[in-house]
């Protein structure tokens, strides 16, 4: 019920802000500022599904944008370079950030660190390798890369919904169901509700841990090849501090950054509102493209202080019942014990 | 209930404990202690805090591995390892605070781990339908779609119930399931313990409500100190002699030294209290202290006892009455307040409220003066190491080393440490909550004779304690409470164990005729 409103509200600022921008510049209601709003986050859409997963299970992922940017570059190596098929190129980078993330959830869960502790290594970790790779930005010039970028669904109105964004938006799809569908969903709630409650109810723990990084990592490879289509190049500073822009997305979704609560639609609905207020900047054109960053920042600090206003609303609603604390209890003999058969 | 006459024998054993022992380092907190379940019998296990209740409960569910002892499950021996190990095995615990996940449905809560799915997908509406069928079976109709938040902690603590005999438990512990529920909640919780023990699952009560005890239970067993007390069929068991095996040691045993009998009137009052009280906490209540005075604070777990400590410091806020010295109104809202006017406040919970572990014995020890004197006027090392020395000396703390962290030392020496603190600091009246609890014997003696000495040297002392023995020997004047409420004031000749288990009882017993 809680989780509802929070995505009600984050809708309901979406569609306000984007009927004052509409006023303020009637062009931006089009199909086509809208499909490209699509295709230029189709990345961070990606991998904020993925960082979606990991803040409600009561973690939280800061290799994500490293891992974009070493998927590009070994991406763009692979391809240009070594010779490899892209096809079997995008095979191996996915199974390298499988790996990463399985060996980041088992540190995690062996010796009971903190998730911001082991990501922020797993960020310096992929980021150094990647410039490892390259320090410079490599084209990538393979057939399939034109033909990606060539293809597009044409939308009433002069819109193209391009390939990447339908990617996003099936992994979106995916993603949607997984969570909320699936024992293993089910368990991701259960895990950020309370690790100790779940670990006594029976599941197992930390497998569940490990997937969790495993499947940001994956995503966090797919937000990196969709991110080599867009750019058509894979470079080591790539997506950097997207990590931080993927968390913001996910917490104005409604996701709770404790844990136990949250949805993918919500995460979809921050990552527009990003995408919308960018938006909104380049249609003004005086402004200073930086101001995304301080309307994000904005935005992120009233989300945060909405979230605690509705808990406490919550909490004190649920503790009227039953009473807080045995200290509130009359011993029982006050009232006459009449027991019932 | 199920027949409460049938002798104990009759029934199957469910749950068999022979033998079983644990120690923390040179604690004893379960000594030998025999304990056995008949198949659908409700067995209330009782003892004050410290008494061994929660390590046994641990033991069994595998949080604690065991120094000795057996425990048989219908016959066969089990050893669990984890928590997980014992619910596989049959033994489910329900704690107070549920271990459910208040984020989740009522549905999922019970089926998370084994939905039904098809497909990989879970069929929310089966595992709703199920929900729904198991919950109508404990008497609750609801939505199981809710979050488990939404509800009170009665719902879920049935839904616990429910999810842990789901898994097929035989045992079910239940650990102070009723201490925040009312009536009504508690009604549903018994109609539901009834069901179960009439299916033939063995069910472990622990309670500090005697009422409810007697209302709901077969049988009792009752620990002190870790050692086993006794077992009886709760009918044949008075409540004057169940609260006997839980407070006191046989009548015969308590020849003890008086505290010498001074008129009242010869001491300095220190302090005095009127109408002082807190709603929903202590009844209002009237106390004065005096100089040289030890006033022993006796009554069972929940009665009000720390409560009242806690009013007097000043750690918890009255709402009524006043508290005055030599006439004039203080102001005792918080605990600077009470550190402030020569109050000094040694807590039950040594381990949380009291020490620091990884500070040294020095540190721990000029703590509360330290705060006492602010930060802008800090004692030199020189100054520190001299107040640690004179009282790790005055008070035999051992080892005699000021440096070590005081959480390597043993629970006397952690307590004397503690009383060291506020001796530090020339306190005028100090209130000691249950000191010597966890103490081994040796050092048990020693803390009494403390208390006896500061009290001669002027000091106006308010003591907690569960042991009715220990109370007698160094009290002055003794309070019972019963029920968050000062019900008796005993002095001089009047002091006896009997006495005051008499007025612990008092009055309460016709009720529970009435309800078995």
């Amino acid at each position: 019920m809680k989780a509802s409103t929070s995505v009600a509200i984050t809708a309901f600022v979406l569609v306000a802000g984007f009927a004052l921008c509409a006023l303020q510049f009637p062009n931006i209601a089009s199909t086509r500022v809208v499909a490209n709003l699509l295709t230029d986050n189709a990345f961070l859409g990606i991998v904020a599904a993925g960082m979606t997963f990991v803040i409600i299970s009561g973690g939280i992922d800061l290799s994500v944008g490293s891992v974009i940017g070493f998927t590009t570059v070994f991406t763009a190596l692979a391809i240009e370079r070594w010779g490899i098929p892209p096809f079997a190129a995008f095979a191996m980078v996915l199974v390298l950030c499988a790996l990463f993330g399985a060996a980041m959830g088992t540190v995690i869960h062996v010796f009971e660190l903190p998730p911001f502790i082991v990501t922020l290594a797993g960020m310096f970790l992929a980021r150094g390798v990647s410039f490892l790779l390259s320090t410079e930005s490599i084209p990538i010039t393979a057939p399939i890369y034109s033909a990606v970028s060539d293809f597009a669904i044409r939308l009433p109105g002069g819109g193209r919904l391009t390939a990447i964004a339908i990617a996003m938006l099936v992994i979106l799809v995916v993603c949607a169901l997984l969570l909320h569908l699936t024992r293993f969903g089910a368990n991701v709630y259960a895990l950020g509700g309370s690790r100790a409650a779940t670990a006594l109810m029976g599941i197992p723990v930390g497998p569940m841990t490990v997937r969790i990084y495993m499947l940001s990592s994956v995503l966090a490879g797919l937000a990196g090849i969709v991110f080599s289509f867009y750019t058509a190049a894979g470079y080591s500073l790539s997506a950097v501090g997207v990590e931080l822009d993927t968390i913001a997305a996910v917490v104005i979704g409604g996701t709770l950054l404790t844990g136990g609560q949250g949805s993918v639609i919500g995460t979809f609905l921050g990552v527009l509102i990003q995408g919308m207020i960018q938006t909104y900047i380049n249609f003004d054109g005086t402004l200073s493209s930086w101001w995304t960053k301080i309307a994000t920042g904005v935005l992120l600090f009233v989300f945060i202080a909405l979230q605690q206003g509705l808990m406490a609303l919550a909490r004190r609603s649920s503790l009227k019942p039953a009473g807080a604390k045995p200290v509130d209890v009359k011993p029982v003999e006050a009232t006459p014990a009449g027991a019932p058969t | 209930m199920s027949d409460p006459s049938a002798p104990p024998a009759a029934r199957p054993a469910l749950l068999d404990i022979r033998g079983l022992s644990k120690s923390f380092g040179t604690l004893k907190a379960l000594d030998g202690v025999d304990f056995t379940l008949g198949e659908g019998e409700i067995h209330a296990l009782l003892g004050e805090n410290g008494a061994g209740k929660s390590t046994l409960i641990k033991v069994v569910t595998g949080v604690f591995a065991r120094d000795a002892g057996t425990v048989r499950l219908a016959g066969r021996e089990i050893a669990p390892r984890s928590a997980k190990d014992a619910v596989d095995a049959g033994i489910a615990t329900v704690y107070q605070e549920v271990n459910l996940l208040p984020n989740l449905s009522v549905a999922q809560n019970l089926y998370l781990g084994r939905q039904p799915t098809r497909f990989g997908v879970v069929r929310e509406g089966e595992m709703k339908r199920r929900a729904r069928a198991l919950l109508l079976d404990y008497g609750l109709d609801i939505d199981v779609g809710a979050p488990l938040s939404s509800y009170s902690v009665a719902v879920q603590h049935i839904t616990a119930i429910a999810r842990a005999v789901d898994l097929s438990a035989r045992v079910l512990i239940l650990d102070e399931p009723t201490a925040s529920l009312d009536r009504h909640e508690v009604e549903i919780l018994f109609s539901v313990m009834r069901k179960l023990a009439d299916r033939g699952i063995g069910i472990v009560f622990v309670s500090h409500f005697l009422d409810q005890v007697y209302e709901i239970c077969d049988r009792v067993t009752v620990l002190r100190n870790g050692r086993l007390i006794g077992s009886r069929d709760i009918a044949d068991l008075p409540r004057l002699d169940l609260i006997r095996m839980m407070l006191g040691r046989e009548l015969a045993e308590t020849t003890h030294e008086r505290a010498a009998s001074q008129p009242d009137t010869a001491r300095e009052v220190c302090v005095s209290f009127k109408g002082f009280g807190k709603q929903g906490y202590v009844a209002p209540f009237d106390l004065e202290l005096r100089r040289g005075e030890v006033v022993g604070l006796a009554g069972l777990l929940g009665s009000g006892r720390t409560e009242t400590a806690r009013l007097v410091f000043g750690a918890e806020r009255a709402d009524s009455g006043e508290a005055t010295i030599d006439g004039k109104a203080i102001k005792l809202n918080s605990p600077r307040d009470g550190a402030g006017l020569g109050f000094g406040y040694c807590p039950e919970e040594r381990k949380t409220e009291g020490i620091v572990a990884d500070l040294t014995v020095r540190e721990n020890i000029v703590l509360a003066l330290q705060a006492r004197r602010g930060l802008h006027r800090p004692l030199s090392r020189r100054e520190q190491d001299e107040i640690a020395m004179r009282y790790i000396r005055m008070l035999d703390i051992r080892p005699p080393d000021p440096e070590r962290p005081i959480g390597l030392l043993s629970g006397g020496n952690q307590q004397k440490a503690l009383l060291a603190r506020w001796l530090a600091t020339s306190p005028k009246l100090l209130v000691l909550d249950e000191p010597t609890r966890g103490i081994d014997v040796g050092a048990h003696a020693e803390i009494i004779r403390l208390v006896r000495e500061l009290c001669d040297q002027g000091l106006a002392l308010l003591v907690i304690s569960s042991e009715l023995d220990e109370i007698v020997t160094y009290s002055n004047r003794v309070v019972v409470l019963r029920d968050r409420e000062h019900v008796e004031e005993l002095k001089g000749e009047a002091i006896e164990v009997s006495s005051i288990l008499a007025a612990i009882a008092a009055d309460s017993a016709p009720a529970h005729e009435a309800a078995s």
